[in-house]
């Protein structure tokens, strides 16, 4: 693998997941000072700092990055903020990455950090009737577990997914959230209590939809040489690869929040891989590795049956194959690559801007062997992916 | 009590005059169709088109996938109190190769849908109030021969 690719995670910090209620910027500042403690780098050699917006907090939001600069004191170093809803995290990574790769810094703090308000994501406020977001929720009463519940009922149909596999997923992932100190709810569950919880979507239950949550993520990244110089006795841990790539036309999969799908009248679509096989393959292709090589993986599952879509469309199955992966216990923690090993968007809940910044935390700690009670064993590379609103998504190799 | 006047939800979208439709637009260069309507430049990113006509879509279609929804949704939906749950279908157009959600028409519950069954758009009540309906495009099931 090529230097000239990969920048290195020198440091990365969580604040905990939770329903806090208190400014987003103590939970960026936690994290990011977390992250630079276990990176052995002082704030003050930061270059650049990169921050993921949360939308849903203002003015300060909308600026994370000086944000979070100005809450750990002014240095003079370079900022930029980014947002590209569910995928605002890799987006920050991206652009910090790009700075290292040019020469144009050594150290970059990456942050995102949310505090969110209880129940659906709605849209923000006002009557904008231009805006497809809003037009959704007035026009359709259609919320976001209303695109999950598509999905999983299409999957139920055309692969024999059943409710049982759905709740399945939930299980495995309350049981490897349970030993994370940074997921939101930490207790194991049994698939008798997921089919008992509230159908909310249909066939999704309470359990099986992802919460809105509190919290915040850091990553310290630095050029390989300079990390050489300064790492300590540890693996480390590298990133070759961060995909944000866009859909290609005609986009077939009806996605949050639009009312239609691209007409494939001029443009047949249907030999396409699909926008989110695309995430993972443009990362892979990045990285110069292959679905075979990932020894452990973060995926969104917005919802439990979404998780199965995303065995397959990273590459772990076959379209259709994920229901046995599944069942065979290949995802779970001891399996042949366990997937959402920190207990997912299941346990944590989304704390939109820092959770893909989240998902790479849980890899640098997998390859480095310090996710104690929920460790994968072996794996030397990780990959995660997501998706959010308005075509974006995101998917980061990690190597050691 | 004077009957409500009856309007769109939202102006534009679909024919309130004859049988309903859905009202897309057609790309003049390539054919590709987008709804809503597309004003300035064709999707397909091979083509420039720029020019539109604006056409109705097709009536019936059949169920891509479908769901419920059933909590309130939050705002900017107006929700009936007390609040009744509803289904959403969405809906592929197999002319213009295209799938379209909307909520299915009061009554018929998940149990009631299948993928691959025939729906029809109607227009029905999204929401009231005191001098108006407000008309929304909606899916009703095509009885089951």
């Amino acid at each position: 693998m090529a230097d000239d690719r990969r920048v290195a995670v020198l440091g990365v910090g969580m604040h905990p997941w939770g329903k806090w209620g208190r400014n987003f910027v103590e939970y960026g500042v936690a994290a990011a000072r977390a992250a630079l403690a276990d990176a052995g780098v002082a704030w003050g050699d930061v270059q650049f700092v990169s921050g993921a917006d949360t939308i849903r907090n203002g003015y300060p939001g909308f600026v994370a990055g000086a944000t979070f600069a100005q809450a750990l004191g002014w240095t003079g170093a370079r900022v930029a903020s980014a947002y590209a809803a569910c995928a605002s995290g890799a987006t920050a990574i991206a652009a910090a990455r790009a700075q290292i790769l040019a020469g144009l810094c050594e150290v970059a703090l990456v942050v995102g950090a949310d505090t969110t308000p209880k129940g659906f994501f709605a849209p923000v406020g006002g009557e904008r009737r231009d805006d497809p977001d809003w037009l959704r929720f007035h026009l359709l009463g259609a919320t976001n577990p209303t695109y999950f519940a598509l999905y999983a009922r299409r999957r139920m149909e055309l692969f024999g997914a059943t409710e049982t596999d759905f709740a399945a997923v939930k299980v495995k992932n309350a049981r490897a959230g349970a030993a994370n100190p940074y997921a939101r709810y930490r207790a194991e569950v049994s698939a008798e209590e997921v089919l008992a919880s509230p159908m909310v979507a249909d066939p999704l239950r309470l359990l099986e939809i992802c919460a809105t949550s509190d919290g915040g993520a850091a990553l310290v990244l630095a050029s390989m040489d300079f990390a050489r110089h300064h790492a300590g006795a540890g693996p480390l841990v590298a990133i070759p690869a961060v995909s944000t790539v866009t859909p290609r036309f005609p986009q077939t999969v009806i996605e949050m929040p639009n009312f239609a799908t691209d007409s494939a009248v001029a443009v047949d679509g249907a030999g396409g891989p699909g926008f989110r096989r695309s995430i993972a393959a443009a990362a892979y292709e990045e990285a110069g590795v292959a679905p075979e090589d990932v020894g452990v993986a973060e995926v969104y599952d917005l919802s439990s049956a979404l998780e199965l879509d995303w065995y397959e469309d990273i590459g772990l199955c076959k379209e259709g194959e994920a229901e046995r992966l599944l069942r065979d216990g290949d995802t779970a923690l001891g399996g042949r690559v366990p997937v959402n090993p920190s207990g997912g968007l299941s346990s944590f809940g989304e704390a939109i801007p820092a959770q893909a910044i989240a998902q790479v935390c849980e890899l640098v700690w997998q390859l480095r062997g310090q996710a104690e009670g929920r460790q994968v064993e072996g794996a030397t590379v990780g990959v995660t992916a997501n998706q959010g609103l308005f075509g974006h998504g995101s998917s980061v190799v990690v190597t050691r | 009590m004077a009957a409500k006047t009856r309007v769109p939800a939202v102006e534009g979208w679909f024919r309130t005059e004859g049988d309903p439709a859905l009202l897309g637009s057609r790309c003049r260069t390539c054919g590709t169709y987008a709804f809503p309507r597309e004003g300035f430049l064709c999707r397909n990113p091979a083509c420039d088109g720029t020019e539109f006509d604006e056409v109705p879509l097709s009536r019936r279609g059949r169920v891509w996938s479908y769901t419920d929804a059933r909590y309130t949704p939050p705002a900017p939906y107006v929700a009936a109190d007390p609040y009744v749950p509803f289904c959403i279908a969405a809906v592929e157009l197999a002319e213009e190769r295209m799938v379209v959600m909307g909520q299915v028409v009061p009554g018929v519950a998940v149990e009631d849908l299948a993928v691959g069954d025939e729906v029809e758009l109607v227009l029905d009540v999204l929401y009231e109030d005191d001098e108006h309906e407000y008309l929304v495009w909606k899916w009703r099931p095509v009885a089951r021969g």
